[in-house]
């Protein structure tokens, strides 16, 4: 395809299939929790406001659980079809992390989702709120398997290789690897921001339509300070993960800053914008800050940062990618950051409902969270290459022997149906919005102990399909 | 641990697959009698037959799928390189067939038939893959001990598509016989009358494949007809042909559940020659669970989990399908 090697092509599809996959159970992971804020909110109050946004984003949750999961099923599988290479050397790590996080996220499917989206009128209030609670925490140890995982392929240890595969020797060194608290934390954080950020626009909109609502202004109010709270704390936590990365994957830090050479001895420029070229070995058309490379990652005015030049061409991560996602990731942060502020004074001047231009922009910055979430992941992983595991397995030696023409119509059929399904329940979801809280249709009605009622996450929605 | 964890896990592994084929089976088959029956209204019911326990078997496939990674990670890695063709489609087939599925109830009426397509689509490529995979299993993995050493073609033969058949058949039964169980009237009498033309073709497609793998792989005709291995074996295809005519008679006698039980009962038959023909290998011919396990500390890592979870979501599974007992009639709404 495109003459694109299938190496590349299989990189292709494992991207395009995990990100649709990491977008879904990031909002189920901030909805959750949301969710779960609601109704103790509501317990303790008793005010509707709370019970009607509880209804109002519990139906959104539920559509998007479903999404989560069904996306989730190929990924089981991708890691053995295209990605034999990877599978047979460290599956005896991999696969026991992915082994929890799919137990994890089917335990609270089975236990605990039925009760929390289709018994409302049937169970007791503490029941109710405790299911709640139990999937909101399910959702967070499922993410804690998973993020696990992944850093071991970033920051391994633990293991013995032996015979060219890598044995497990000490599961607590494997689980908590070097990397893993502050990816945790990071990703935890992000899905809470992408979450807020989606909140508040859904908010702006209705706004924006006309319909201030109580429900409205009061997750709109929530949201932001939300946002109070996590925008300038992801800050921190990426900081200190940089830092972390800095000392164990310098190649990838070099890349990121689009940092070529440190002969000259001088302390490390911060590079803003420029455009790295991996064959000319060099940054163009650079605007940059001299000694606030040197001052933000070492805390140093005189100490280098790691140089691209410094690591064999070979083991080089592709700069002129990850300069230009990471740089959208913080980007986007300081628009967060811009948007709570504004926000959060707005609203202690209460003038938050009637800001027009302040709305808009919240509407704008709606997406915002999952793009620089997106952008993040590509900034790591593909700031990992030319490793799959980080300095034991590269990604060329860890593909299933599939010719380009395979892999060209696998990833096809994987764009024509992920399009049409996933764009459906985008649209779906946005439609719910539209409707906006308050809306005095019932809680949906069913699950398991209940005669003839729905049991499976996409029925809590009732509504139809418009365009349909 | 005085336990054989690779023997455990492979008995949770072919568990959760035998739990997948009998949950799935039914629902995928309901998908492929809707090319026989087009009536909307018949066409709901049939549909609401499923709606309130279907989604609980992505559960198994994705528990098979990450137990096998889990426990014989090279297997995991041999074997699905060698079948990546049909599981792609196998994994495409149910992701459309199962949000055609949800959304389908929420279409206008107009737009239903693309969803009712998407859903006959859908099942259909997941069942035939799943066959085709199936049969391309038994063939034999060109595996040379360290990894797949054959082409991305070679599941490709005459006896996979003939197992793709015959798992449409299979699958169709099931959905038929649920039916049975399920509705009342017209439609019922239909499902009876289409279960007679589905059993023969399916009893065909067994003796077929009973008769083929023996020829056509050595190695498990010796394991068959080997005495004394032939004497125990025998009341398979023994059972085999009791359970049809006991099938056939309950069809003209016109009981409601019993024909979906010995529908199952015909697939753990199938299953169980399947597992004589194979055990102990995971990579067929040669490569058995203890050549190709993980090393103790991942099994038994994985195990403890696995063991707590497995039994909380069969309680709630078959909790569900107790409270959904009963028949479905016209206009019962599920949404």
């Amino acid at each position: 395809m495109f003459g694109i090697a299938a190496i590349d092509l299989a990189r292709v599809q494992f991207a395009f299939t995990i990100s649709f996959h990491i977008i879904f159970p990031a909002i189920t992971i901030g909805l959750a929790s949301y969710l779960a804020v609601l109704e103790g909110l509501w317990l303790k109050t008793q005010r509707d406001t709370y019970r009607h946004l509880y209804h109002f984003w519990s139906k959104i949750f539920a559509v998007n659980f479903a999404m989560g999961v069904v996306s989730g099923i190929v990924m089981a599988y991708q890691f053995g079809t295209h990605w034999s290479g990877f599978s047979a050397f460290a599956g005896s790590v991999t696969g026991p992390l992915l082994t929890y996080e799919v137990l994890t996220a089917f335990f609270l499917e089975a236990g605990f989702l039925g009760v929390m989206l289709f018994g409302w009128e049937r169970v007791g209030r503490g029941l109710h709120f405790f299911a709640t609670c139990m999937v909101a925490l399910g959702t967070l140890v499922s993410m804690f398997w998973i993020l696990s995982s992944n850093s071991w392929m970033q920051t391994p240890q633990g293991h013995d290789i032996v015979n060219g595969v890598v044995i497990p020797v000490d599961w607590m060194k494997i689980v908590f690897n070097p990397s893993f608290p502050y990816r945790l934390a990071h990703m935890a954080l992000a899905a809470f921001l992408s979450t807020a950020l989606f909140v508040a626009a859904s908010a702006a909109w209705l706004l924006l339509r006309g319909r201030p609502s109580p429900e409205v202004r009061t997750m709109l109010s929530m949201a932001l300070l939300m946002l109070a709270i996590t925008a300038p704390l992801q800050a921190v936590v990426g900081d200190l993960h940089g830092l972390n990365t800095l000392e164990h994957q310098p190649a990838k830090i070099a890349a990121i800053e689009g940092h070529w050479d440190n002969s000259s001895g001088e302390p490390t420029p911060l590079i803003l914008f420029g455009w790295p070229d991996m064959a000319g070995e060099e940054t163009r058309f650079k605007l940059e800050i001299p000694v606030l490379g040197s001052l933000l990652l070492q805390h140093s005015l005189t100490e280098q940062i790691p140089a691209l030049k410094e690591f064999a061409p070979e083991d080089r991560p592709n700069s002129t990618i990850v300069f230009w996602s990471f740089r959208l990731m913080v980007g986007l942060g300081v628009l967060m950051i811009v948007l709570a502020i504004v926000g959060n004074t707005l609203r202690v001047k209460r003038r938050l409902f009637e800001s027009r231009r302040f709305l808009l922009f919240t509407l704008c910055m709606g997406p915002a969270g999952l793009v620089a979430l997106l952008a993040g992941w590509f900034t790591t992983e593909v700031g990992r290459q030319p490793w799959v595991v980080y300095g034991l397995l590269r990604t060329a030696d860890a593909a299933s022997a599939h010719s380009a023409l395979h892999l060209s119509i696998s990833l096809t059929a994987f764009v024509v149906v992920y399009l049409a399904v996933f764009g459906t329940g985008v649209i779906y979801m946005m439609h719910l919005v539209n409707k906006g809280p308050g809306d005095p249709s019932a809680p949906a009605l069913g699950g398991p102990g209940h005669h003839r009622t729905p049991a499976r996450p996409l029925s809590a929605a009732n509504e139809t399909l418009t365009a349909h | 641990m005085g336990i054989d964890l690779s023997l455990t896990w492979a008995v949770i592994i072919l568990f959760g697959l035998m739990m997948y084929v009998v949950m799935d089976g039914f629902d995928l088959g309901i998908g492929l009698l809707f090319l026989r029956v087009h009536d909307e209204q018949e066409r709901d019911i049939m549909m609401n037959t499923v709606a309130p326990v279907w989604d609980g078997n992505e559960t198994w496939l994705v528990l098979g799928g990450a137990g096998l990674f889990a426990a014989f990670p090279l297997a995991y890695a041999v074997v699905l390189e060698a079948l990546a063709i049909p599981l792609i489609v196998m994994l495409l087939g149910l992701i459309f067939r199962g949000v055609a599925f949800e959304f389908r109830f929420k279409a206008s009426p107009e737009r239903r038939h693309v969803w009712d397509k998407a859903f006959i689509g859908g099942s259909l490529m997941a069942t035939a893959a799943q066959g085709v995979a199936l049969g391309g299993y038994i063939q034999g993995i060109a595996f040379d001990g360290v990894r797949f050493s054959g082409g991305s073609l070679d599941w490709l033969t005459p006896f996979s598509l003939l197992c793709g058949v015959g798992l449409l058949f299979a699958y169709a039964l099931l959905g038929s016989t649920w039916l049975i169980m399920k509705t009342e009237g017209a439609l019922q009498q239909r499902m009876y009358r289409i279960t007679k033309p589905l059993m023969l073709g399916l009893l065909v497609m067994i003796a077929l494949v009973s008769v083929w793998t023996p020829l056509a792989y050595p190695n498990i005709a010796a394991r068959w007809f080997s005495l004394p291995n032939l004497l125990w074996f025998l009341p398979v295809p023994l059972l085999v042909m009791l359970v049809g005519w006991w099938l056939w008679r309950a069809i003209a006698f016109q009981d409601t559940a019993l024909p979906f039980v010995l529908v199952l009962a015909l697939v753990f038959l199938g299953y169980s020659g399947l597992g004589i023909s194979l055990w102990p290998t995971i990579i067929p011919p040669d490569a058995s669970i203890w050549q190709v396990a993980a090393p103790a500390q991942s099994q038994g890592f994985a195990l403890v989990g696995t063991l707590f979870i497995l039994p909380i979501i069969l309680m709630y599974t078959a909790w569900s399908y107790y409270v959904f007992r009963g028949k479905v009639n016209p206009g019962d709404a599920y949404h």
